[in-house]
């Protein structure tokens, strides 16, 4: 297992070597630099702009730029954020933790509301919740995410529920601790809310899929016939099987939402790193843009790994040698 | 091995069978998900199928298979019973089983209803709609919806708008004077389905005054006829983009799977690259680098091509799998062994397999595409302004300050969501349809 896990690990390296050039050249299909909108502005010297270029390296071929980038990143250097002045690894933490928050709060909201749903659209097979909560389910696959997003803004703005976006208050920094965390927990639910209600579908309708499956074999009908009572055969023996496959679900869900999140971040002002990559990219801001791309990718892999190591976990078929 | 020749489809039945796996093996592993930009967002396959056939399976023989095989079918003359019977006698083909299964699936045909009628508004777009997606009224800016009144005839009466003691927006009708109304009004001249020239609208004001039935956007353009117009660009941007999608899924899946070895290795690698990406992530940093000078036609056919590189990796690896599956099958040993062709192998053989496939995962993942491009044109990244996109004129939406009172600017995202709801509910009724062992 942990050599599985190694292994894992040290192909992670190749992958994400492509994703930074794949990134990196993304970068450099737009057309200008960071500079190139200052350049406009006549009161700007040239000379200071040649030397800032030149400062910032943007003024070798575009490989070599590539290369030294890979080579400080080696070396724990993440190059330097034009627009923030802050070195990109200080300034991505805080971005990547909002991304984390988010995304796992979807993610246990997602679950709590979807298990019991589908376990009951399972257990009352074409009843009339069985039929909503289908409908309820591509209806929520099939909303555009910013559009709900903006509806929930709309809630938020008529009913003073929810903050209107943002992940603070403007008063946050003058806050105590305890201030602060509460502060975030109130910013949270919302943007949460909206990330989450796509994958309580998908998980609802997966998990009475493999309700009705397990359901059907032949263990639970022994159980039945030795007098159990139908509670404690759905709770004890069916949902317990039915789980199982589920589990895997859990760190494909979780790199699904990384990359949901961007969105929603976007629309409803939540710090994330979709947000700082927009941004990034908007004013090219190359360093950023390319580290927040690279983490997003990071965090997409580690998502598939926990997946993959989930599944060898509960699932004795599989071996991984 | 020949067909036998008293059962004509029963070569089909096979081919047919032979693409299950391939189906199943894009089930179960939801990396290779069907849809390639928002894979864990789209609806689970259903397990019952996927997990059948890991299953002893202790249920009665599903009516194809009884069709499929003569001696079977004999075997299990008497247990048939019903419509299995007479379809046993009929010997339908399996298309025409899946679609007499999928004409039961009542939320598939309203789906299905409902695509017909959206994609006959956009061609019919400037037809329908009453002015052009461009044409500007300069004194109606954020112009309401006009309430129309059809006794004794049809009128409308302009919108006034002014402010009340809260500084509140408030609207109300000028009832002065009244805007007739006509079906089939003269307008402003097009070419019908790009050919006809003509200037009949489905209705419109008579004189020269102008009707809003869905109110006006911020340079006084009506929202109902750009709602039309908009319909064509997002509708295209699905249909375009899974075309170009799967052409290059099939070429480079086709030559991974083929060929095997070092180019299968190094294509797979580059697939699994651009899968690590978060998609929107790729999205949002390739529609940024357009240059903002771009023409709104070129910027339409490059955020096609954009939606289209982001996914073909997905496509790839699912239909490498395929060809490596299909290729092992004893059907296409056995054709090989008859001396046919390659071509033809490809062409009778192994693409009908995957006909299926496609079907599905095409009706699942245009509105992926769908979404994708009113997510980028919301953001201002996606179609470029005068031309109409359903994301691009929500994007006046973004500021909550301009969309207070104003809600008539949220109806494209409810066409969205109706496009959306109905390919999915297409796509569910036709995986399911399609699916040998669903009962």
């Amino acid at each position: 297992m942990l050599r599985f896990i190694l292994r894992r690990l040290i192909q992670m390296i190749p992958l994400i070597l492509g994703i930074t050039f794949i990134s990196f050249v993304v970068m450099k299909m737009a057309p200008g630099d960071f500079l190139s909108q200052m350049s406009s502005n006549p009161q700007v010297n040239p000379e200071t702009l040649a030397r800032l270029r030149h400062n910032f390296g943007l003024d070798k071929p575009w490989w070599l730029q590539y290369l030294i980038w890979l080579k400080n990143v080696v070396k724990g250097d993440f190059g330097y954020s034009f627009s923030y002045h802050l070195p990109v690894f200080t300034l991505i933490g805080q971005y990547v933790f909002a991304t984390l928050l988010l995304a796992t709060t979807a993610l246990i909201i997602s679950w709590v509301v979807a298990l019991p749903f589908g376990i009951f659209a399972a257990t009352h097979k074409n009843g009339t919740i069985d039929k909503i909560a289908s409908f309820l389910a591509f209806s929520f696959i099939s909303a555009p995410s910013f559009f709900v997003a903006l509806l929930a803004l709309i809630l938020a703005q008529k009913t003073g529920w929810f903050p209107v976006g943002g992940m603070q208050s403007a008063n946050y920094s003058s806050l105590s601790a305890w201030g602060k965390f509460m502060d975030v927990a109130r910013h949270l639910p919302l943007p949460a809310l909206v990330l989450g209600t796509r994958s309580v579908s998908t998980i609802m309708r997966q998990m009475r899929g493999n309700l009705l499956d397990v359901l059907g074999e032949n263990f639970i009908l022994a159980a039945r016939a030795r007098g159990l009572p139908e509670r404690k055969v759905i709770v004890k023996h069916a949902v317990r099987n039915a789980i199982n496959p589920l589990i895997t679900i859990f760190g494909y869900q979780l790199s699904g939402l990384l990359a949901g999140a961007a969105l929603i971040e976007i629309v409803m002002g939540w710090p994330g790193l979709g947000f700082l990559l927009l941004e990034a990219v908007r004013s090219q801001d190359l360093y950023v843009a390319m580290g927040s791309f690279v983490m997003g990718g990071v965090l997409l892999i580690l998502g598939n790994l926990i997946a993959d190591i989930l599944l060898a976990v509960t699932d004795p078929r599989i071996k991984y040698s | 091995m020949q067909p036998d020749p008293e059962h004509p489809n029963s070569e089909k039945s096979k081919t047919r069978q032979s693409s299950d796996p391939a189906l199943d093996q894009a089930a179960i592993e939801p990396d290779l998900a069907a849809t390639p930009i928002a894979a864990p967002e789209v609806p689970p396959p259903p397990i019952a199928a996927t997990f059948a056939a890991a299953l002893p399976t202790n249920t009665v023989a599903p009516e194809i298979g009884a069709a499929d095989n003569t001696a079977d079918r004999h075997a299990q003359g008497q247990l048939l019973t019903g419509r299995a019977a007479r379809l046993s006698v009929v010997s339908l083909s399996p298309v025409q089983l899946a679609w007499r299964r999928l004409r039961k699936n009542r939320l598939a045909v309203a789906g299905g209803w409902i695509l017909i009628v959206l994609y006959g508004m956009a061609l019919l777009a400037p037809f329908i709609a009453p002015y052009g997606f461009a044409s500007q009224d300069s004194e109606a800016s954020f112009r309401p919806p006009m309430r129309i009144r059809f006794t004794p005839v049809a009128t409308a009466f302009r919108v006034t708008s002014s402010f009340n003691q809260y500084h509140e927006r408030i609207f109300g009708e000028d009832k002065t004077k009244p805007i007739r109304l006509r079906l089939f009004a003269r307008g402003e001249p097009y070419r019908l389905l790009w050919l006809l020239p003509t200037n009949i609208h489905l209705f419109g004001a008579i004189g020269s005054e102008r009707v809003y039935i869905l109110g006006t956007d911020q340079f006084g353009r009506d929202y109902f006829s750009r709602l039309l117009y908009a319909a064509q660009i997002s509708l295209s941007v699905g249909l375009i983009g899974i075309a170009i999608t799967f052409a290059l899924g099939l070429i480079v899946g086709g030559i991974s799977g083929f060929y095997g070895g070092l180019t299968d290795d190094i294509i797979m690698r580059a697939c699994e690259v651009v899968m690590s990406v978060p998609d929107f992530y790729l999205l949002l940093a390739l529609a940024a680098t357009l240059p903002p000078n771009l023409s709104p036609a070129v910027a339409f056919i490059m955020i096609i091509i954009i939606l289209s590189f982001v996914g073909w990796a997905g496509m790839a690896r699912i239909i490498r799998g395929m060809v490596l599956s299909v290729r092992e099958r004893e059907y296409v040993e056995a054709a090989r062994a008859l001396g046919v062709s390659d071509a033809r192998i490809i062409f009778r053989h192994i693409l009908p397999s995957t006909f299926t496939f496609a079907i599905v995962a095409a009706t699942l993942t245009i509105p992926v595409y769908i979404l994708a491009e009113a997510s980028l044109s919301f953001l201002g990244l996606g179609i470029r302004d005068p031309m109409p996109s359903w994301g691009n004129m929500l994007s006046a939406a973004q500021n909550l300050a301009t969309l207070e009172g104003r809600l008539w600017i949220l109806t494209p995202g409810i066409m969205i969501f109706i496009t959306t709801l109905a390919f999915n509910f297409l796509g569910d009724g036709l995986r399911d349809a399609f699916d040998p062992k669903s009962k």
